[in-house]
């Protein structure tokens, strides 16, 4: 994982719910590859089609809220935006998420200072530049980024028990 | 420095001398659940982890009780899964019909004061009823712990709740925690731990405490901790001399206090379709139904059996009415109380300890229009049949007063 990178922003709003993230009818597909086109789909069906590899999810609070489905961590992450910031998370979203190797960075400021389509860069653990200003955020511990930067829970478990592809 | 309930428990846990909200930390697992829906799941990514053999066998509790009996021909390849991984394990402690998890992880002694757990059911947070930490997670994370047996936590920030008083003789436990889901809202507590008390609460007796703590969850609440007393200790076999220090310290830095007055409570409901859409039993009276349902995790325990027995003793229910002790152990006590003989007189179906019912699905599931007054924790769309029938959450006396009517009633204990 890059330590320092640029993305455009999408912005989203206050409790994003995992069932809009996925809806419900989507999650007996395959695979999370065949789900991706879906994500969104009850708010904005546009958005997988514009995202790009290396964007930014801007949402408000409450941000994966609702049903504890592992799949909606898994889209955004196969939709391939580097990090999604929240103003917060819902509990059990959040856990899923760094599980599978979505970094999630919480910040309550900067949704006032970006609108869809700005660029800003992030520096992992320290920062996030906006519009001119700087927004400070919390580095995560170790342990979390360890579990990150090996693409998730499984990985990072396989890693640790010496059965790691490399890719 | 001073410390909430919950800091006191991850720093006895840790080793750490002293942890704050936000913080994130490593905790050693002292039990996990795992339940007969996510089994296979859970069997799955273990084995992709590489893992072959898990942390500690006498850790791991496997529980049957969503599926149980079988509804669909499909659901017996859970037990099938969940029977050879715990051969492959060599786990001991499987429960293949003695009822629904959360009331056996304590009851069986699994779960205990100071203890952290954790299942893969978000109505994990019960355990805290005794003043355990306990929490749900998902598959992918129990698969984890069972190679590791160990987990990592987020320092949560507590919103105490304190209650003083006497509660009035028709109001039960479900009505505090429903008219406390209607104050937080439904996110109004997450990533936070709840710790209830107050001279109220000391009244409660444990299974009271425990229809609170399950239903914390819905209001997005990652545990939900009472200190232990005698009546903890009682309940659980341990000795008070070495659970008190179990409490949250009175300076200790909390992020809000709700204060109630126990006099103040009355019955009231959650109405269609979120659980904090909460009203007086009394504003929606006389709202006709199609069913009652009376048990589950939130209310299936003696004391809600012997409520409804009160209530429907020497009459006849107006509506289909079903009853589901939460355990074995339940049923067998209120066989011998009586309880289940007046029920039967009173003509309730009596079901097998489970889940089925509770989440729709298997038995007494409702269709377009109808409405169900049920003692349960969810009122979401769909869960109890179509995604147009009505349920209201209520209290056993709420559910039983509105079982010799046939509409929506007030107690009157």
């Amino acid at each position: 994982m890059k330590k320092t990178f640029t993305g455009r922003v999408f912005v989203l709003g206050d409790d994003i719910d995992t069932d809009i993230i996925i809806p419900t009818e989507y999650l007996a597909l395959p695979s999370v590859e065949d789900m991706k086109q879906y994500g969104f789909y009850p708010l904005r069906p546009e958005l997988p089609g514009l995202i790009r590899e290396g964007d930014i999810l801007v949402a408000g609070k409450n941000f994966g809220c609702g049903s504890s489905r592992e799949q909606a961590p898994e889209i955004i992450k196969a939709l391939k935006v580097s990090c999604v910031i929240a103003g917060s998370y819902a509990r059990i979203f959040f856990r899923n998420a760094i599980n599978n190797g979505l970094l999630l960075i919480e910040n309550d400021q900067i949704q006032e200072y970006v609108k869809e389509g700005d660029s800003i860069t992030v520096t992992v653990g320290e920062k996030i530049e906006a519009g001119g200003r700087v927004f400070p955020i919390p580095a995560l511990p170790d342990d979390l980024m360890e579990i990150l930067e090996a693409g998730g829970l499984v990985k990072a478990m396989q890693k640790r028990n010496g059965i790691a592809r490399e890719e | 420095m001073p410390s909430t309930l919950i800091e006191k428990i991850i720093e006895k846990n840790t080793g750490l001398s002293k942890v704050v909200p936000g913080q994130i930390v490593t905790v050693n697992v002292d039990r996990v659940m795992i339940h007969d829906i996510f089994i296979p799941f859970v069997a799955d990514k273990f084995h992709e982890m590489g893992f072959t053999k898990i942390w500690d066998p006498d850790k791991a509790v496997l529980i049957y009780d969503h599926m149980v009996p079988a509804a669909k021909v499909e659901d017996i390849r859970h037990f099938q899964i969940g029977d050879a991984f715990a051969k492959e394990q060599g786990l001991t402690h499987v429960h293949r019909t003695d009822g629904i998890c959360h009331q056996l992880m304590t009851e069986a002694g699994y779960a205990g004061p100071g203890d952290i757990v954790f299942g893969t059911d978000s109505h994990t947070t019960t355990y805290g009823c005794v003043g355990c930490f306990s929490t749900g997670i998902g598959y992918t994370e129990m698969a984890g712990i069972l190679g590791t047996g160990q987990l990592w936590v987020r320092v949560p920030e507590t919103i105490k709740i304190v209650i003083n008083g006497f509660l009035p003789k028709n109001v039960m436990a479900k009505d505090v925690i429903l008219r406390i889901l209607g104050d937080l809202r439904s996110d109004g507590a997450t990533y936070k731990a709840l710790e209830i008390t107050g001279s109220a609460v000391d009244r409660m007796s444990v299974a009271s405490r425990m229809t609170i703590s399950n239903m914390a969850v819905e209001c997005g609440a990652k545990c939900c901790l009472f200190a232990p007393d005698e009546k903890t200790c009682e309940y659980c076999g341990c000795d008070l001399a070495d659970v008190d220090w179990l409490y949250g310290d009175e300076d200790a830095s909390v992020s809000r206090i709700l204060v109630y007055r126990a006099e103040d409570f009355i019955p009231v409901c959650a109405c269609p379709s979120q659980v904090d859409n909460i009203h007086a039993v009394e504003e929606e009276a006389g709202t006709p139904l199609d069913q009652v349902f009376i048990g589950s995790c939130t209310n299936g325990r003696l004391e809600d059996l012997a409520m409804a027995a009160r209530i429907l003793k020497g009459k006849q229910v107006a509506v289909k009415t079903i009853i589901t002790p939460a355990s074995r152990k339940i049923y067998l006590e209120a066989i011998e109380q009586g309880y289940m003989e007046i029920l039967a007189e009173a003509g309730c179906i009596i079901t097998q300890p489970g889940c089925g019912l509770c989440c729709g699905r298997s038995g007494g599931i409702l269709t377009d229009g109808e409405k169900v007054m049920a003692t349960n924790n969810r009122n979401f769309l769909g869960r109890m049949g179509t995604n147009k029938v009505g349920i209201y959450l209520g209290s056993p006396a709420t559910a039983a007063a509105s079982a010799v009517t046939g509409v929506i009633t007030v107690p009157e204990v």
